[in-house]
């Protein structure tokens, strides 16, 4: 293109230099000159991409994209770095939190990254961060996977547009969580997190229900429908409460329900609230991969006050979804010596830590609470919610069954029968 | 049932309850479902027609009943608004309701989702979750698409978001 455009310079100046006097041809000539000096310069800043990278180097040069990932490694904050590219992370919901969570992750080395929607770009996401206009009317993944793959050449990317909440689509992704070509010797899945990132029950629900199947661990993230609270969730199955256990959790934004103006529209968005959101959830993904720092089991966002209530959850023994009973059974097997390896690791610690405590004197009379254990409750207690927490839905009625309530009108009891009833009503 | 107008809550107790708590991939148990599910529709059409008040055709799409299509339709000032309805049964059904869809008032009304997606009432969900799994596609139709049809075709044939069939000067109709 470069040389096209020199070319074209030069043809402008010699039909210039053919003129035979200044005329008003020549000032056409000039803005025409000016206008192809222009694309000149754009063409030389047009992207270049940048090629993969064979190891990730601690070497501080302008040329390397993890440098001041690896000082990470230097400072003392995580233990080793490079593990990032052994990870695999499966992200439901390319939307105004999963699309940023996807960027952070291919920004920090992701090994691996899964993305499902089956959604397109519209001009109404524009208001959150990652897509761009020109990117209107793509599937949100293809659009997801061109920007992605321009930042970093490096991370594997798989994308499936699909819709995980139909039976078909949730097949399709079921299978490929349990594809493990990435890293065949890997124990269970094929992906170390799944990062739900969608915005509706239905397709949180069929995210519980293939982690719940799969044992796979998975951090939940929602904002609220007034776009000023959020919250992030890690759930393991049998060892946390999952998504069924209890009705889903609400940060209280404060403001009164019955003063909050739903008439016309049915959600709205801020890139600021899904920005954080995204943030604090691939920092938990974060810590949880490369095991550092503490691990949130619950962590709420109040926009409006500035407040993160935090909580933890175990799960609900009567939990309506059966794979997340055998996951409970599973786990009290293996409780107690998960929980002795806790505790030796715990005590190991405390030995290393110099001893004598740190300010004898105390001057400013600080005490010291140990506040950092988060409230813990039981999934189906709602009482015992710490502030600033709510309950979404009530919970399921107590089954009962209706005795002979069958209506005298049904003797048919096969199916093709059933259905040419109600073809019969619908033909007239 | 706060919240609700007293003709949608006469009706919806007039519509047999389900009893199996069965989803698409349960095997013989969503069959059983599936049977209560036609039931309860049977039911649920018959007493509109004899109430002079037959506002929907739905039926499965596939032999597996997980995906139904059909139409409803809404009458305003006298005139008849149709519409295509079309929803999937979620993998985690019952727990969850079906997605009611309208793909021709996609991106004409702010209460949508995208794809045509009905955006249910803040009393929905939670009566949804508090009956399960005694409620179905009928009862999902009368308390999700019902009201939404009464609340949203006034204001989208006022605004002139959607124009009858038989108007002369429509070209763009839907
Ligand atoms: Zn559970």
């Amino acid at each position: 293109m470069e040389a096209e455009l020199k070319e074209m310079l030069n043809d402008l100046d010699s039909l210039k230099q053919s003129l035979p006097d200044p005329s008003n041809l020549a000032s056409s000539i000039l803005k025409l000159q000016s206008r192809v000096e222009h694309l000149t310069k754009l063409a030389k800043s047009a992207p270049v991409r940048r090629t993969k990278v064979q190891d990730m180097s601690a070497e501080v040069v302008d040329s390397n994209p993890y440098s001041r990932l690896m000082a990470l490694q230097r400072m003392g904050i995580v233990d080793n770095y490079e593990r990032i590219r052994d990870f695999s992370v499966a992200i439901v919901g390319i939307g105004g939190v999963g699309s940023v969570a996807a960027e952070m992750l291919t920004r920090c080395g992701i090994g691996r990254l899964l993305l499902y929607d089956y959604d397109k770009v519209e001009l109404a996401n524009m208001n959150r961060l990652f897509f761009r206009p020109e990117q209107v009317g793509m599937t949100k993944t293809d659009a997801a996977s061109q920007t992605l793959s321009d930042i970093n050449p490096d991370v594997v990317l798989e994308s499936f547009t699909l819709n995980i909440t139909t039976v078909q689509g949730f097949e399709t992704f079921m299978s490929s969580l349990r594809n493990k070509s990435f890293r065949p010797n890997k124990e269970g899945s094929g992906v170390d997190l799944v990062l739900s990132c969608v915005d509706n029950y239905e397709a949180r629900m069929a995210v519980n229900q293939a982690c719940n199947e799969l044992n796979q661990t998975w951090m939940e993230s929602g904002v609220s429908e007034d776009a000023v609270s959020g919250h992030i969730q890690l759930l393991i199955p049998g060892e946390t409460a999952c998504f069924a256990c209890a009705p889903p959790l609400v940060v209280a934004s404060g403001v009164d329900e019955r003063t909050l103006k739903r008439e016309g529209v049915c959600a709205a968005s801020l890139p600021t609230t899904m920005g954080v959101v995204a943030g604090l959830l691939v920092q938990n993904t974060l810590k949880l991969l490369l095991q550092f720092g503490q691990v949130s089991p619950y962590l709420g966002y109040n926009s409006l006050k500035d407040f993160f209530p935090t909580m933890e959850m175990r799960p609900n023994p009567q939990c309506s979804n059966a794979a997340c009973l055998e996951r409970q059974k599973e786990y009290l097997l293996v409780k107690p010596a998960r929980e002795a390896a806790i505790i030796a690791k715990m005590e190991a610690e405390v030995l290393s830590v110099p001893e004598g405590p740190l300010h004898t004197d105390n001057e400013w009379n600080i005490s010291v609470v140990d506040d950092s254990a988060p409230e813990r409750t039981d999934a189906t207690s709602s009482d015992a919610l710490p502030d600033g927490l709510t309950r979404e839905l009530p919970a399921a009625d107590e089954f009962q069954k209706f005795p002979a309530a069958e209506p005298a009108t049904a003797t048919f009891d096969d199916i093709e029968e059933l259905r040419k009833q109600l073809d019969a009503l619908n033909a007239d | 049932m706060e919240g609700w107008d007293p003709n949608t809550k006469s009706t919806l107790t007039q519509i047999p309850l389900l009893t199996t708590k069965a989803g698409p991939r349960d095997g013989a148990a969503w069959t059983t479902r599936l049977k209560e599910e036609y039931k309860a529709l049977i039911a649920y059409t018959q007493m509109n027609k004899s109430n002079d008040n037959d506002w929907f055709r739905i039926s499965a799409a596939n032999p597996e009943g997980t995906r139904w299509t059909g139409k409803c339709w809404y009458v305003h000032n006298l005139l008849k608004y149709e519409f295509d309805l079309q929803f999937d049964i979620p993998v985690t059904y019952p727990s969850t309701a079906p997605e009611l869809e309208l793909p021709q008032l996609d991106g004409k009304t702010q209460k949508m989702y995208r794809g045509g997606k009905i955006c249910l009432t803040v009393h929905f969900k939670p009566l949804w979750a508090k009956n399960c799994p005694r409620f179905g596609i009928a009862h999902a139709l009368c308390l999700g698409l019902a009201p939404w049809l009464a609340a949203e075709v006034p204001v989208l044939v006022d605004s002139g978001m959607i124009k009858h069939k038989d108007d002369a000067t429509s070209t763009s109709e839907s």
